[in-house]
């Protein structure tokens, strides 16, 4: 009996090529006579440009060219995600700033030398003058009366209003109940921080009108028809190719104004162009998450039945609205109000304000962290209100389980859950019953321990196109995949999705050696190169497994019912007579007459001896679009102490539950997991963009901005509760973003417990020493206490 | 000017713009393209090579200060065919996702072994501290280079 292989942590096939150093990324492929082109960037904030002197400059050894704004003729940078009924402007994004600078590292002028460090050096050689014109950063202010107009075309510099939910009927809701709790929660900015930065060449053919753009991107088919439409090359002449990619984080889905130049550069100059950039301009220009100011209530009763929750939030969106920026604090934000929990009302009121701080977008659960913040802190909020255990509210108000299908009040039909299973059980790993009485003897002896409990459910796996176009979504959201058997009995997948290190190249193949019984080692998956792969959506979401997933298992499932019949027809049997096991097709009844699922691929592909009206050849395709989200859920504990005498917090135990229905391959599961809860907690403890009043960015540089480390954390202790998908072909949800999404409100909250005795009942993120010794003191001025 | 120095047992000689640093004289010059750069502040240790057997970050350091030294990059940590057994355990621990600081961590934690076999876990955390990861949340990093560790101990 064969071990399956559906199910088992088998080792990732991308690793021999990554742990040897032999993967390709973008900026370590080489073209002869490639030109590099380096970025003259707006050091202010807001400014208008007066004048452009490049010509030291040109005059440079190895420079070939100077560009600016007036001479690049490409169309705007778009946004693609409309979001109805929100009065949106779009404001233009030329791809160098024309007249005016909006963000420190605008682009201005683009310099093309024969060197890396001699194009930079004569970057720095172009002379703009400026007049500097006031800035405003926080989006609150922003949107506020008299700050400075960034856009002439955005009024207010509101460039949405998005109303989720029906105001009368909640403030009906939040007049009559017992309880009312509120907070002014500050998301703060976050630096995506992929490891690999941004790179991008282009090469472009002028006999053939043909160009190549190899570019860091989490999704070449959305790259390829943006680059076409701002180039406008025939999108049949664009060939954009994602080779190993180095994270992204959401960082990597928009079009950026560096891949349209370098493209525009290419084309023009008739030589390939490379630009890469540097970390400290990667914090500059590549794109930020969070940046939100929200004005949050939640009612309650006083016996603990929570009512409702709503939100005003003020979500930064930057100098410019990057191409997803408009859905990630409304339809990503919003919808997610109602957590795992049974209340009815929910309204939301989502500001997008432009500002002078980089362009804001997907990062890591993109919205959806946001919300459960929002709604696990307010939960605690209104336990402390009531003067109940926060496990015991939470225990109160889950979701009961269900399978097939449950409606929120914000619209939302949850596919599957059980959302009381994961609880007990993480509250178990936890030993949550012992806690409260180890933090009371802790706190006689001086010290303090917190716990942070986080139940949560999400949306991934994006999503239906039916509901991305009726959000305003600009394509739609499906995969598609091909399964290719070669006559030898080998294959290849094809998928359009673009994973950069998520492990698909295995899970993928996972999938299809459960259905078709190849062995994994003989089944490669392509993908990353939009004249090698079908078309596809992109890697962001959650969505790979089971978009891309679900499509692969169909695919496979058609070819396997083709193997039947062909299996059939050579065995000389009735095909309700075969059977089916392990890659090997037999007659019932007569067991030594088989045909393995390899001899049927080579007969399909000599196609000498066919049955009636089937075609030759082994391979299908198969276009999938959801027909729901998928709904993962868990919950997570976090157990901290604080030293009130330094204010340092120190992570004691991290345990998470998670629900991803059947696990394709648990190891890689779990490094989602302990990724995703590092990137959460340390939004929670230490990481934050910092402008200075006038928009410089003070967290510049990896020496300013805190990236987590290995020893601010301990060994996770992971758990799993598996609620297959009703919808999906092998039940399985999204993973890639849980681990974000539930971790911060786990930490914070834990922190705040372990402070609850000092009277410290607010703090904003991140809890550095400095600001939790702050309120600890600023507390105990105020009496401390009780 | 004129630089030589031998990478991964092969002699090199070149002309350098005195201001290149190691690591673009490495992956621009001689194509080791398996040294990434992930910063430009000497946080992250992407960049992390052996500079006569100790580790290094190779965008600290001048090419020409590199002249007559022996390095070793990623693609010469191998022997004989051989995956080394830092580059064997991360592969069976599931210790990289993206790949991109996997280079740097291997080679920082193959050297930190060699020098501090049966090293804890507490000890492997503070020393990683220098490389940064952004995809596994170091969990699984760390029990790779524990398993090493603990077998360079056991030897
Ligand atoms: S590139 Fe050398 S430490 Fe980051
Ligand atoms: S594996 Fe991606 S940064 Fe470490």
């Amino acid at each position: 009996m064969t071990t399956r292989i559906f199910g088992s942590g088998i080792k990732r096939r991308e690793d021999p090529r990554l742990i040897t150093g032999e993967a390709r990324y973008t900026d370590d492929i080489k073209l002869p006579g490639v030109l590099h082109m380096a970025v003259v960037r707006s050091p202010y904030a807001h400014a208008n440009i007066v004048g452009i002197d490049s010509s030291a400059a040109e005059a440079m050894e190895g420079v070939v060219a100077v560009f600016t704004g007036d001479d690049v003729d490409l169309a705007g940078i778009p946004t693609a995600w409309l979001i109805p009924d929100s009065d949106l402007k779009t404001p233009e994004h030329p791809a160098l700033a024309k007249g005016k600078v909006r963000y420190v590292g605008d682009g201005v002028a683009i310099v093309l030398a024969d060197d890396r460090y001699r194009a930079q050096d004569a970057a720095d050689a172009v002379v703009v003058e400026y007049e500097e014109l006031p800035a405003v950063i926080d989006p609150e202010e922003a949107a506020g009366e008299g700050a400075p107009l960034i856009h002439d075309d955005v009024e207010g510099n509101i460039a949405f209003r998005w109303v989720m939910g029906d105001r009368d009927a909640s403030d009906a809701v939040f007049n009559s109940a017992d309880v009312v709790v509120s907070e002014r929660i500050l998301q703060q900015r976050l630096l995506p921080t992929a490891m690999e930065p941004r790179s991008a060449m282009a090469q472009y053919n002028a006999a053939t009108q043909e160009l190549t753009l190899w570019c860091t991107s989490q999704n070449p088919h959305i790259h390829r028809f943006i680059i076409s439409a701002v180039t406008g090359l025939n999108e049949n002449k664009v060939r954009v190719i994602a080779p190993e990619v180095g994270g992204g984080f959401g960082s990597k889905i928009p079009c950026y104004p560096d891949e349209a130049l370098v493209s525009w550069a290419a084309i023009k100059l008739g030589v390939p162009v490379k630009w890469t950039e540097t970390r400290s301009e990667n914090y500059l220009i590549t794109i930020h998450g969070r940046d939100h100011v929200q004005h949050v209530e939640m009612a309650a009763s006083n016996d603990g039945k929570l009512l409702g929750v709503r939100a005003t939030v003020y979500a930064g969106m930057g100098g410019y609205l990057s191409t997803a920026a408009p859905g990630i604090p409304t339809i990503l934000h919003g919808l997610l109000y109602v957590g795992p929990y049974t209340m009815d009302s929910v309204f939301c009121e989502s500001i997008g304000v432009m500002t002078n701080g980089t362009p804001t977008d997907a990062y890591r659960g993109a919205g959806r962290p946001e919300a459960t913040f929002l709604l696990e802190r307010m939960v605690d909020n209104v336990a402390r209100a009531i003067d109940m255990d926060p496990v015991e509210l939470r225990r109160k108000n889950l979701i009961p389980a269900f399978e097939d299908g449950y409606e929120v009040a914000t619209t939302l039909i949850y596919d599957s859950g059980d959302y009381p299973t994961a609880f007990e059980k993480a509250l178990d790993m936890a030993g949550y019953s012992d806690f409260r009485q180890a933090q009371a003897n802790a706190l006689a002896s001086g010290r303090y321990l917190g716990i942070g409990v986080t139940a949560y459910t999400e949306m991934c796996g994006l999503g239906p196109s039916q509901v991305a176009g009726a959000v305003g979504f600009q394509g739609g959201l499906w995969e598609s995949a091909t399964v290719r058997v070669t006559p030898t009995g080998k294959v290849q997948a094809l998928i359009g999705a673009s994973p950069h290190g998520q492990g698909s190249e295995t899970t993928l193949a996972q999938i299809i050696a459960e259905e078709l019984g190849f062995p994994v080692d003989d089944i490669e998956v392509v993908h990353g190169d939009t004249t090698e792969t079908p078309m596809g959506w992109g890697t962001y979401g959650s969505r790979t497994t089971p978009v891309t997933g679900a499509a692969l298992a169909h695919a496979s499932r058609k070819l396997k019912d083709k193997a039947r019949v062909l299996a059939a027809h050579l065995m000389e049997a009735n095909v309700d007579d075969i059977e089916y096991a392990d890659g090997s097709f037999s007659v019932r009844g007569s067991p030594d007459q088989a045909q393995s699922i390899q001899d049927v691929a080579l007969m399909a592909h000599l196609a000498w001896n066919m049955p009636e009206g089937m075609d030759p050849g082994f391979e299908e395709s198969q276009f999938y679009d959801p027909p729901n989200f998928v709904y993962p859920f868990g919950t997570h504990i976090a157990i901290v102490e604080v030293d009130a005498e330094t204010g340092e917090v120190e992570l004691q135990r991290y345990i998470a539950v998670d629900d991803c229905g059947p696990q394709i391959n648990p190891e890689i599961v779990a490094g989602q997991i302990h990724g995703g809860v590092v990137q959460g907690a340390a939004q929670a403890l230490c990481e934050g963009a910092i402008y200075s009043d006038d928009g410089q960015l003070l967290t510049g540089s990896m020496m300013d901005y805190c990236m987590p480390k290995a020893d601010m954390f301990p060994n996770f202790e992971l758990g799993e509760t598996v609620t297959p998908s009703p919808h999906h072909p092998v039940g399985v949800k999204g993973v890639g973003e849980t681990g974000t999404i539930a971790s911060t409100p786990t930490v914070y909250n834990a922190v705040l417990d372990a402070l609850a005795p000092l009277g410290v009942k607010q703090i904003d993120m991140p809890l550095t020493s400095a600001k939790v010794w702050g309120a600890i003191q600023a507390a105990s001025a105020n009496g401390g206490g009780n | 000017m004129q630089v030589s120095m031998t990478v991964n047992g092969v002699a090199q000689e070149a002309d350098v713009d005195p201001r290149t640093l190691l690591v673009h004289f490495l992956r621009e010059a001689l194509d080791l393209t398996g040294t990434k750069i992930g910063c430009d502040t000497s946080q992250c240790g992407a960049c992390t090579v052996h500079l006569n057997g100790k580790v290094l970050k190779s965008c600290t350091l001048l090419a020409v200060q590199a002249d007559g030294c022996e390095v070793t990059t990623i693609e010469g940590l191998a022997e004989g065919g051989e995956h080394h057994p830092m580059q064997t355990a991360f592969w069976e621990n599931h210790g990289l996702q993206c790949g991109y600081c996997t280079p740097g961590m291997i080679m920082a934690s193959a050297a930190f072994v060699r020098d501090n076999p049966g090293a804890s876990e507490a000890e492997i955390r503070h020393y990683l501290e220098g490389n940064i990861c952004r995809c596994t949340g170091y969990h699984n990093i760390v029990k790779a280079v524990k398993q090493v560790a603990d077998s360079a101990a056991g030897a």
